[in-house]
């Protein structure tokens, strides 16, 4: 089979930041075609040109020998190029055929578009009932709504942006089967990845970005996972060490925590009971949308329960808004950066005196003491490498690894006593994810419980003692950390969300 | 082809600098308008900006710019909290209305009684009378999640009709000859807002506008809780994390801010208007929302706002009485600053580049 | 008192003629309110709808001249919102207001030569034989041609909104910005178009009170119509058919107040002129409890980065 897509010295640049210089490869009819780099490294860039949604500035693409320059993605779309984004873009208030309809040119009258849909989805081994409403849908669920969009439009290349970071090891089965059997029809997959072993299972071809260029190509099968990384990072890995103390007595314990989502399309918290030790690490794994932001809001305090359902040192602590548990030493860490952990529009200085005020002295009588909160913004800064002109700047004018360590920084340096935070390290680059993850490490170690919420199974096997998994607002058995395997941490996930398995 | 970037964080130069384009491009506009009306554009701008301060007869208007200016200062800074906290109280009218209602109405129950203490009492009541009349959205929304901007502009018309009805009935002046209206408070000493120097246009109001600025630039600048209303007002998830009760917040703010506009209005009754009318309601309710946005919703700069915005009441009178401008072209001029604000404020948060269309296509 | 005065079917056919004006209003915001923008400045554009109309129509003689002229400047008036918020993306509640407050000005300035003029007579339209219906004819089917084109509207917007590939694109905009923007749709574009539709309603409402319901300009006439307005499409849940049955509840109370101040009822004329506003936060309250139908994205400011 012939080349599909060539890409000859792609160049994009934006103010302050060269996000593609001189990017070239080609893509083969058939093949999954990974493209390999880190957060920042200009993958996303690089797909939303050949996707129409970015114009190069120089360079130029050719798509079976034609030349190629989509103004706008239904340009890309009539071209046969398709795409499955990583924050889908589906509207949850309608239903699954309408949100397809909406991806389409033409598309058909609901009802044929329907019977298409359901047709198509057995076909490929992806099961979807076209009348549900789609913020009643589960991630994977979702996935395969924008999965199914794209194939009803007989895709020539199919791009695809990190699909598996939604998906349980079960799902991403039924995806890679699903894959496959496209590819065995001529269909070309950019896959874009920084998932080293699931490239190595599923990709014939990668090539690897750094920095918005491009510094390889290999097959992956042939290479190690470790050279594919040391590519993509451009140094050797630092790995966390921990000193793997005694753990010591229970600080928080949880019993039968049971929380009604505040949003409609979330998820509600069903009796979820944990204990969590001085000294530990405990992982808390699962798929997005599984009341993994419930359960931090559980604890922050922006959800109250009864007094008992939370438990701080002996101490009943269930109604006490955030600032009495930060008072207690209960800190946490949300999620989303911008507009929850911090204000964006606000100085750093304002965004320390966030969660910082009660636990550093910053204000007596409600007076705000301006000085001392700036203090404790610069030492933020200096003590979690926060690259920042100074803590006069907005937390928005911060890249989001920069920001995401100064919002550990700041709990971290308000000495815990339990310190829950949800995805420490998503979004942000490898070296600032391992000084993160290094310094949740040394709090535990000097006594303070640790838990932490991610996706990133990789970050959880490396740094929890325990790891539990959040299923449908069910937490799993909680087990130790050690010894786990894929399979079993598979099924504490739920397995395959009660999706039909593939009859393919 | 223009494309708006947005700036890595809000640009300090334009901050103070769009309210002062913003007043440039209205003169412009407000100037084009005049000459359409047959005026010369000159003289009108030159009649309502420079007249009242520094003509012949500027010692007749001077004291007016305080008359106007503290209930505009007063209602907008305490509508700028809400504004700040994304909380929109747009019925200060009606709050203003009903402070006055209830201020007055203590004086007139009490009437002919002398006392040091009738003035506070009425000061009190009238800040009360606001409060309880902004609580009604308030609680509304704490309750039940209605929609406050709706509520507190539906109770304007309702306070308006009651207004209508106290003026006509409850407090009608018995010895006013069945006219409409109350009876005079400025006849009334112990209730009278008098001048406080003769001839300055300087009255309790004006004492209480200075008050609330001070206060309100402490609190926003210096308590937790202001950092709390601007917190809630920049991002409300990170505001609920840090720990905020948005009720308690909403309390508040409509709270303060339903009590500064009844205050205003019990100043004004007892003072510069003197009686409760059917045409008491004088529209600075809305106009104070102009004066909140234009001072950039901070305290100084609504100081400087309302000062203009004053100005503007008196030149525009004195256009109407030398020039024969019709006085809706004034408030068609308030209403044409808050859009041009609003337009160029873009430019804080965003640059605009020029692109050039060869480029793009 | 004299409650015989009131005849149940004058009541309900006054009670139709009130509620046209809410009704061209709310649904016009409505469509606004689905593409996911909240033009709170509906008062102003209904002012400025008002005057224009009837200054046009009493200049050329003609009122349907007239009720194109009040859409015309309706949606003049809106684009400017639109410029402010889709362009300048300025903040849409002190937008609206600004509107509001621009209208009611503007309106005060154009309608000064016409206070006390008369508006030229808009002829009725029977429709044949349904109007000979008896009591019913009379009620539904003996109005003006812009009572037709109301209901008419209702019915449209309806299906559109639920069956066209237009009204998915446009609750779409309205659900979720940044994904019909990914998908390729033009947010700004679309809505534009809806906001300046949502106008040419208002206006063409301030011209049915300014022309057929009352008819004559005074300042300031729509006296909080466009804020009810508002506060109807979140009383209808964003429901075309609810629109309708809201603004005949409104319309009831408004006739009814109006009613019963003409029978000389014992409760002081001031206490019932409030009575659609306290009816109206009493709806409020009551429909509050449920948001879940509001578009996602309302109120939101939307700028394409990269």
């Amino acid at each position: 089979m012939g080349t599909l897509l060539s890409l000859r010295g792609l160049t994009k640049a934006y103010p302050g930041v060269i996000a593609n210089s001189d990017v070239s490869f080609d893509i083969q009819e058939g093949e999954v075609h990974a493209l390999l780099g880190e957060n920042g490294a200009g993958k996303s860039t690089l797909v939303k040109m050949i996707y129409g949604l970015v114009k190069p500035d120089s360079g130029q693409m050719t798509l079976r020998g034609q030349p190629y320059a989509p103004a706008e993605p239904r340009m890309a779309r009539a071209s046969g190029v398709a795409m499955v984004f990583q924050h889908f873009s589906l509207f949850e208030a309608l239903n699954v055929a309408e949100n397809i309809a909406l991806g389409m040119e033409n598309p058909p009258k609901m009802r044929d578009l329907a019977a298409r849909i359901k047709d198509v989805s057995e076909t490929y081994g992806l099961p979807l009932d076209p009348y549900r409403t789609v913020g009643d849908l589960s991630a994977g669920e979702r996935q395969r709504v924008e999965i199914i969009r794209c194939l009803l439009q007989d895709p020539r290349l199919l791009i695809m942006d990190e699909p598996t970071s939604v998906l349980t090891p079960q799902e991403v089965d039924i995806l890679f089967q699903t894959l496959r059997k496209l590819t065995a029809e001529g269909v070309a997959i950019l896959y874009i990845s920084h998932k080293l072993e699931e490239i190595r299972t599923l990709c014939d071809t990668a090539t690897i970005l750094r920095l918005g260029k491009k510094v390889g190509t290999c097959i992956p099968r042939e290479v190690s996972a470790r050279d594919m990384a040391e590519m993509m990072v451009g140094t050797t890995l630092h790995v966390p060490e921990r000193a793997g103390g005694d753990l010591g007595p229970v600080l928080l314990e949880l019993t039968d925590l049971s929380v009604k989502s505040p949003s409609e399309f979330g998820t509600s918290l069903k009796g979820i009971t944990l204990q969590v030790r001085s000294g530990e690490v405990l992982g808390l794994g699962g798929v997005a949308g599984n009341g993994q932001d419930e359960l931090l809001a559980a604890l922050s305090g922006e959800i109250l329960t009864t007094p008992n359902t939370v438990v701080m040192e002996g101490q009943p602590i269930g109604a006490l808004g955030p600032t009495a548990r930060r008072k207690l030493g209960l800190l946490t860490a949300p999620e989303e950066r911008l507009g929850h952990a911090a204000a964006p529009d606000m100085s750093l200085t304002e965004n320390a005196l966030l969660t910082g005020s009660v636990r550093q002295g910053l204000e007596s009588n409600g007076f705000l003491k301006w000085t001392k909160t700036r203090e404790f913004a610069e030492e933020i800064i200096a003590k979690f490498d926060v690259r920042t002109p100074g803590p006069g700047n907005a937390a928005r004018s911060l890249s989001g690894g920069n920001l995401q360590k100064f919002v550990i920084g700041r709990e971290v340096l308000q000495l815990p006593t339990v310190l829950v935070v949800n995805q420490p390290t998503w979004g942000v680059d490898a070296a600032a994810a391992t000084s993160i993850r290094q310094a949740l490490l040394d709090l535990a170690a000097g006594g303070t419980a640790v838990i932490v919420i991610s996706q990133d199974l990789d970050e959880l096997m490396e740094i929890s003692d325990h790891f539990g998994a959040l299923n449908e607002g069910r937490l799993s058995d909680i087990r130790p950390a050690r010894g786990l395997t894929v399979d079993e941490i598979g099924l504490m996930m739920g397995g395959a969300h009660g999706m039909e398995v593939a009859h393919v | 082809m223009i494309r708006l970037e947005k700036r890595p964080q809000p640009s300090q130069l334009w901050t103070y600098l769009t309210p002062v384009l913003a007043v440039l491009l209205t003169m412009i506009a407000g100037g084009a308008l005049f000459a359409f009306l047959g005026k010369d554009p000159f003289e009108a701008i030159r009649t309502i900006f420079w007249d009242p301060l520094f003509s012949e007869f500027a010692f007749y208007y001077r004291p007016q710019l305080l008359v106007k200016g503290a209930p505009l200062v007063l209602i907008a800074i305490g509508l700028s909290l809400g504004f700040r906290a994304g909380i929109w109280n747009i019925g200060a009218e009606g709050q203003y209305i009903v402070g006055a209602i209830c201020g007055a109405g203590v004086a007139l129950a009490l009437y002919p009684m002398e006392a040091f203490w009738l003035f506070p009492a009425m000061v009190i009541a009238g800040a009360l009378g606001g409060m309880l009349w902004a609580m009604i959205p308030a609680l509304l929304k704490v309750k039940f999640g209605t929609n406050e901007i709706l509520v507190s502009l539906m109770l304007v018309y309702v306070a308006e009709n009651l207004l209508a009805s106290m003026a006509v009935g409850l407090l009608k002046n018995p010895e006013g000859f069945g006219f409409p209206g109350s009876r005079n408070l400025q006849q009334y000493p112990s209730a009278h807002n008098a001048e406080l120097i003769t001839g300055s246009g300087m009255h309790w109001g004006v004492v209480a506008a200075l008050i609330a600025v001070i206060f309100a630039y402490v609190l926003l600048n210096r308590h937790m809780l202001g950092f709390h209303i601007r917190l809630t007002g920049e991002a409300p998830r990170a505001a609920r994390f840090a720990g905020v009760r948005p009720a308690r917040l909403i309390l508040f703010c409509l709270g303060t801010s339903g009590a500064l506009a009844g205050m205003a209005g019990l100043f004004e009754v007892s003072g510069p208007s003197g009686q409760i009318g059917i045409d008491f309601g004088s529209g600075y309710g809305f106009t104070a929302i102009i004066v909140a946005f234009l001072g950039r919703l901070h305290p100084v700069g609504i100081l400087l706002a309302g000062g203009l915005m004053a100005l503007t009441y008196i030149g525009g009178e004195i256009a109407q009485s030398n020039l024969g401008l019709p006085s809706s072209a004034i408030q068609l001029f308030q209403g044409m600053l808050l859009f041009f604000l609003l337009a160029v404020d873009v430019l804080t948060n965003f640059r605009i580049r020029l692109t050039n269309k060869a480029e793009v296509a | 008192m004299d409650m015989s005065a009131i005849n149940p079917v004058l009541l309900l056919a006054s009670l139709i003629v009130a509620a046209t004006p809410l009704l061209l209003a709310a649904i016009g915001e409505l469509v606004v309110e689905k593409s996911g923008v909240l033009n709170l400045g509906v008062e102003g554009m209904m002012i400025t709808g008002a005057i224009c109309g009837f200054a046009i129509a009493v200049n050329t003689g003609s009122p349907l001249l007239g009720l194109l002229a009040a859409a015309m400047g309706g949606a003049v008036l809106s684009l400017l919102f639109a410029i402010l918020t889709q362009f300048a993306l300025a903040n849409q509640v002190a937008s609206g207001l600004a509107l509001t407050l621009f209208g009611l000005g503007i309106s005060a300035l154009l309608g000064q030569g016409f206070q006390g003029e008369k508006a030229p007579a808009f002829p009725k339209t029977d429709i044949p034989l349904l109007s000979d219906i008896p009591a019913v004819g009379h009620i539904l089917f003996s109005h003006d041609i812009v009572v037709y084109l109301a209901f008419l509207l209702t019915l449209g917007v309806w299906l559109v909104l639920k069956y066209t590939r237009v009204g998915l694109i446009l609750r779409a905009v309205g659900e979720n910005h940044d994904a019909a923007h990914a998908l390729g749709y033009k947010v700004v574009r679309i809505r534009v178009l809806a906001i300046m539709f949502g106008g040419a309603c208002a206006g063409l409402g301030g011209a049915y009170i300014s022309l057929i319901r009352v008819p004559q300009w005074t300042e300031g006439m729509t006296a909080g119509i466009g804020w009810i307005a508002l506060a109807l499409v979140v009383f209808a849940s964003w429901k075309p058919w609810r629109v309708l049955l809201g603004a005949c509840l409104f319309g009831g109370v408004n006739v009814l107040q109006l009613n019963l101040q003409a029978a000389g009822f014992a409760i002081p004329v001031e206490y019932l002129a409030m009575s659609p506003y306290l009816i109206t936060i009493l709806v409020l309250v009551i429909m509050s409890a449920d948001r879940s139908s509001a578009p996602a994205s309302l109120g939101r400011s939307f700028h394409a980065s990269q």
